[in-house]
């Protein structure tokens, strides 16, 4: 059950998508999500559709994967979906009681469904193809330009990579303390809310013991290694932008053109 | 009759992700009442995830786990019922303790259980006095003991639900000389005293030697040998090819032999090697 968490999973690979710098990815994926809110039809849909589809199919992800990312967030789907159902103006299709359709709604409904699914998907796919360390790698050069006003980048990245990178181990423990318990009879799964949240108290403080101990050493392992924030580190492995990379990039300019053009067209 | 059998057991984690591990292939194996099973195998060769099978913490892929002849996968309640009938101490259990008190925490199986105070509280001291844990450490937090201690108040918490198995994964792993040979006694004097069935998971030959009656080697998902553990112990060469080794007594008693001094096959305890060769001594051998 746990185990369908995928959030900051890396599928290792070695395919133009995961090749690529992570700076463009970051990039590519905002491109995107303004896309996104620019698309206004159906054919616009199609296309940004399409783009994740291509976009999936060269970086050997399985569609499977990629959806399975939505299964915690079906709920919201739905919700948003439903909500924006009833809450189109113009002529009613159907009407009971307090409640109607219209043309209207449903296409804004298929169109917020569609856009939460694509939007979750792309950013799922980002996370897929590039590693926790060049992600923030990628994002602390691209904010780099706001150290001039002394925002604290090295220290935001660093703390991006620690988290994302302790997620899974997090998963694994939370996953060994609740088989430990249940090997002691607990159950998780069943009875009312509040048993059920009691149930939650041996699971909780093991876990949060273990994550401060590893907090701990983490923090003593960085400073016998004389880790040091700020002006003057180096790094092993240095970005490059590829040819690759700009032909990404101008992909990325003719996507947001094209669905502006639709969009100028009322398309 | 025996007291756990498993047909044809599978089991794959992340079926259909490309980390898709198969870690426990077609096993097929039955445990006898009052066995005390030694479990060795390399590092990944299933042997975590084979026991957590056999009181119904894992859903075996393909292929069932009886239990005193019933299916434990059978329904909701028996896979709950057979937690308590089969204990299983994880390997650092130390890391699950959660209650403010020692006390409390070895209560939690038995809680759970569903019996009156009055049995939680015989439970808990009985079961503390098995696992070595003094009585004037009940009331202190969990979290205040040492490594050792802490495991064996661990140890303690799953032999207070009295089960009929007790399945111990690495009950000695990263304890000192002292440690590993008393929480191994107790293991041994609350075999004789309840006659349950044990099984132990080691990464020590000279533990699994002294203490089981039968052995279980595991390699890459498969059981690759099953016998006493002479029996065991005598494939010495197939065991170092699957990355083990062999008990300190063995080894020195092969070398012996290697030598020409003339000692019987599998010895693989340090005191039966101290017989042998004090009997060779008497007996004006050839040392
Ligand atoms: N929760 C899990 N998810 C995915 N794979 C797992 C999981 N647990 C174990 N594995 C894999 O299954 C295989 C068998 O693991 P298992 O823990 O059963 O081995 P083991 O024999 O107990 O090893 P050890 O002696 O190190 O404890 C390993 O390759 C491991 O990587
Ligand atoms: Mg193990």
């Amino acid at each position: 059950m746990l185990k369908d968490i995928t959030l900051g999973q890396y599928f290792p690979g070695n395919t133009v998508i995961h090749r690529l710098d992570p700076r463009t990815k970051l990039l590519g994926l905002i491109c995107y999500i303004v896309a996104l809110f620019l698309a206004k039809s159906y054919y616009s849909y199609a296309l940004m559709a399409l783009v994740l589809v291509t976009l999936s199919v060269l970086s050997r992800i399985r569609p499977k994967t990629l959806l399975s990312g939505l299964k915690p967030l079906i709920f919201i789907v739905i919700f948003t979906g439903v909500i924006n159902l009833f809450y189109g103006s113009g002529e009613p299709l159907v009407q009971f009681w307090i409640f109607k359709i219209t043309a209207n709604g449903i296409r804004t409904a298929v169109f917020m469904v569609l856009r939460i699914m694509l939007l979750v998907c792309g950013t799922f796919l980002l996370t897929y193809t590039t590693s926790p360390l060049q992600l923030t790698d990628g994002l602390e050069k691209l904010l780099a330009p706001l150290k001039v006003i002394r925002f604290p980048v090295h220290e935001l990245a660093m703390m991006m990579s620690i988290a994302l990178r302790f997620i899974p181990t997090l998963i694994e423990e939370t996953d060994k303390i609740m088989s430990a318990q249940r090997a002691r009879g607990a159950s998780f799964d069943t009875g009312k809310l509040t048993e059920r949240a009691k149930a939650l108290v041996p699971l909780l403080v093991p876990l949060f013991v273990s994550a401060f101990r590893r907090a701990d050493e983490l923090a003593t392992a960085m400073e016998c290694r004389c880790y040091h924030a700020g002006i003057g580190r180096t790094r092993m492995k240095e970005l490059h932008f590829a040819a690759r990379d700009v032909v990404a990039l101008a992909l990325c300019a003719v996507l947001i053109a094209a669905v502006s053009v639709l969009r100028h067209y009322g398309l | 009759m025996s007291i756990i059998r498993v047909e044809n057991l599978t089991h794959v984690y992340s079926q259909g992700t490309p980390f898709e591990k198969v870690a426990v292939d077609n096993i097929s194996v039955e445990i006898g009442r009052g066995e005390i099973l030694g479990i060795i195998g390399h590092t990944g060769s299933g042997k975590s995830t084979f026991i957590q099978h056999l009181n119904a913490l894992l859903k075996p892929t393909s292929g069932r786990v009886f239990f005193d002849g019933k299916d434990i996968h059978a329904s909701k309640e028996t896979a709950r019922d057979v937690r308590f009938q089969v204990g299983l101490v994880f390997q650092y259990p130390e890391y699950q303790l959660f209650e403010e008190t020692v006390f409390k925490d070895i209560a939690f199986g038995p809680k759970n259980m569903g019996l009156s105070e009055a049995e939680i509280a015989e439970r808990v001291h009985e079961a503390a006095g098995f696992a070595d844990v003094p009585e004037s450490l009940l009331e202190a937090s969990p979290l205040e003991l040492s490594g050792g201690q802490k495991r064996r108040v661990a140890i303690a918490g799953v032999i207070a639900m009295m089960p009929q198995v007790l399945i111990l994964d690495e009950p000695t792993a990263g304890l000192d000389p002292v440690g590993r040979e008393s929480i191994l006694q107790k293991i041994l004097d609350y075999r004789r005293e309840t006659e349950g069935t044990i099984l132990l998971i080691s990464h020590s030959m000279d533990d699994v030697a002294r203490l089981a009656t039968r052995l279980l080697v595991f390699d890459k998902g498969r059981i690759a040998m099953d016998g006493t553990p002479a029996e065991i112990f005598d494939r010495a060469g197939e065991l170092k090819a699957m990355g083990l080794t062999v008990p300190a007594a063995t080894e020195i008693a092969l070398a012996l032999r290697r030598r020409g001094v003339d000692i019987p096959e599998s010895i693989y305890t340090i005191n039966y090697l101290r017989k042998q060769l004090v009997s060779l001594r008497e007996g004006g051998g050839a040392c």
